[in-house]
């Protein structure tokens, strides 16, 4: 608990949690509110086990993929199906865990979710209600140090979605298709590589661990990059949020017959 | 234009204080610093403030305005209206000398911890060569004109007195990366920023970087930087195996 009205040590004696007058508590509640709709979204759409594949226009939701589920319909499945097919298990049980613990260590979420779920603190000068506070430096938290792992095994899954979007453009009877659909797994894979390659972890490893810039040109011309994309790592990281929902929310719509897929080839 | 605003400032020393009304009037163009001085001139000849340049650059006013810790020098009256209650007060993660004037020895302590510029010994001073682009990214922490914002509003000391002890805080975190990241700096730094100055206290909920009146962005581009740094030495066997393998041991 704050100890700003502990009169022992010598500090000036304000009862108040906080003396803030703006809408302090604003963000920590729009924060809670869209990744609690998020994660109820995702975890839900990963449990039904359905409606997540257009087979005639080979669209595969990114929750789903890669199907490599018995359960899952055999044109989904790029990668080959071999778990069991039980209800616990979502279909893309493979990269999906993964996915989560990247998001869930990203130095953004992190302090995203410290403020409004944690309240540690809710908002700058605002009192926390902890009694006690060791930050990173134990388990489980100290775990957030595994932030580049998870950025390595998202790249590759990143590469995973690259490859449905592509193949997404090859209909069912093998002729080329372009519909609604590509156009908005397409978006979803850049805003994916963007807020990946945004990440703090890939900025480290690309050139912010060097401190001779002058000896690596190349690599200072990557980090020149990623930092600019870094300062959108915010930014990308609810845009992608976005996109992922709106392209699950449009397959699953498309693949359950509420409306059908808008074509401009094929 | 002038008119009369309500200020509500803390008056007391570490034993008790309160806040106290003042009805005191404001001009055009001006700072809260010039409400504080107006008030020393009129109704509280004693009120104890500290500040120097009046232009952002000392870091002498810092105390918290409405809740916000800010530099008085810096906070135009223009971004409050006619009619607002401006309570001011002292840092509140400090100890409190007499009425805005905190101790802020604190800073001075944990600034003695951290092991000075340390160049190759072979290096004689004078013959330090450094390409610009080497430098230029740590040059941004140089801009702090140690105001203490950061170390003020940063939770783990400001929320819990007892970390004081094992946290340098922002501004000295920042102060390890900017040697960290020095060309010429060959000290380890790494290892003794988690384990001896806290850096994995830090949760990075980046007030230090909200309230920097230099707008330093010491999250992302220092205790950021600084953690992936420790995670290189401590926790990364991908980069120790690339390291032993390409022999760089100073990239």
């Amino acid at each position: 608990m704050s100890s700003t009205t502990d009169a022992s040590l010598g500090r000036a004696q304000i009862a108040a949690r906080t003396l803030r007058t703006d809408r302090w508590w604003l963000p920590p509640l729009l924060n809670f509110t869209g990744l609690a709709a998020w994660v109820i979204y995702a975890t839900v759409r990963a449990f039904v086990q359905k409606d997540y594949f257009v087979a005639e226009y080979n669209y595969l939701t990114p929750f789903y993929s890669p199907c490599v589920s018995n359960g899952c319909v055999e044109a989904s499945a790029h990668f080959g199906r071999f778990l069991p097919d039980v209800w616990f298990l979502p279909y893309a049980s493979l990269t999906l865990p993964f996915l989560l613990l990247f998001r869930l260590t990203c130095y953004y979420y992190r302090k995203a979710y410290y403020r409004a779920f944690w309240l540690s603190p809710p908002a700058c000068a605002v009192a926390e209600p902890h009694k006690k506070y060791t930050g990173e430096t134990r388990f489980p938290l100290l775990g957030q140090n595994l932030h580049r792992y998870f950025f390595y095994i998202a790249a590759l899954i990143s590469i995973i979605n690259t490859y449905d979007a592509i193949k997404a453009f090859i209909k069912e009877d093998g002729s080329f298709g372009l519909g609604l659909g590509n156009i908005i797994l397409l978006i979803n894979v850049i805003m994916l590589w963007a807020y990946t390659i945004s990440c703090h972890s890939c900025r480290s490893i690309i050139g912010g661990r060097l401190n001779h810039f002058s000896k690596h040109p190349m690599r200072y011309k990557a980090w020149g990059f990623v930092s600019r994309l870094n300062g959108k790592h915010m930014q990308l990281a609810w845009t992608t949020l976005a996109t992922l929902a709106i392209t699950d929310f449009y397959i699953m719509a498309v693949s359950a017959g509420w409306f059908s897929d808008l074509r401009i080839v094929g | 234009m002038s008119y009369d605003a309500h200020f509500r400032v803390w008056r007391g020393d570490s034993e008790k204080g309160e806040l106290v009304d003042y009805p005191v009037e404001v001009n055009e163009g001006e700072v809260v610093l010039d409400i504080i001085h107006r008030l020393q001139q009129t109704e509280a000849n004693d009120l104890a403030v500290r500040w120097n340049c009046k232009a952002g650059k000392c870091g002498s006013c810092s105390m918290e305005i409405n809740g916000k810790p800010r530099l008085a020098c810096m906070t135009r009256m223009s971004t409050f209206t006619e009619t607002e209650v401006i309570t001011v007060t002292p840092l509140r993660t400090f100890p409190v000398i007499r009425d805005l004037v905190t101790d802020v020895s604190f800073n001075y302590t944990k600034a003695r911890e951290i092991p000075s510029f340390a160049p190759p010994p072979d290096v004689k001073p004078g013959d330090y060569r450094m390409a610009q682009v080497d430098v230029e990214r740590s040059q941004e922490f140089r801009k702090c004109i140690e105001c203490y914002l950061c170390q003020n509003v940063c939770h783990v000391v400001r929320d819990h007195e007892e970390n004081k002890e094992a946290y340098a805080g922002p501004r000295y975190l920042m102060r390890i990366a900017e040697l960290d990241m020095h060309p010429l700096d060959v000290a380890d730094r790494q290892v003794a920023a988690q384990e001896e100055h806290g850096l994995g206290m830090c949760n990075i909920t980046k007030c230090c970087t909200e309230v920097c009146p230099e707008h330093i962005k010491i999250t992302d581009n220092a205790l950021i930087p600084m953690k992936e740094r420790v995670v290189d030495r401590k926790y990364d066997p991908l980069v120790w195996l690339g390291n032993k393998i390409f022999k760089r041991p100073g990239a």
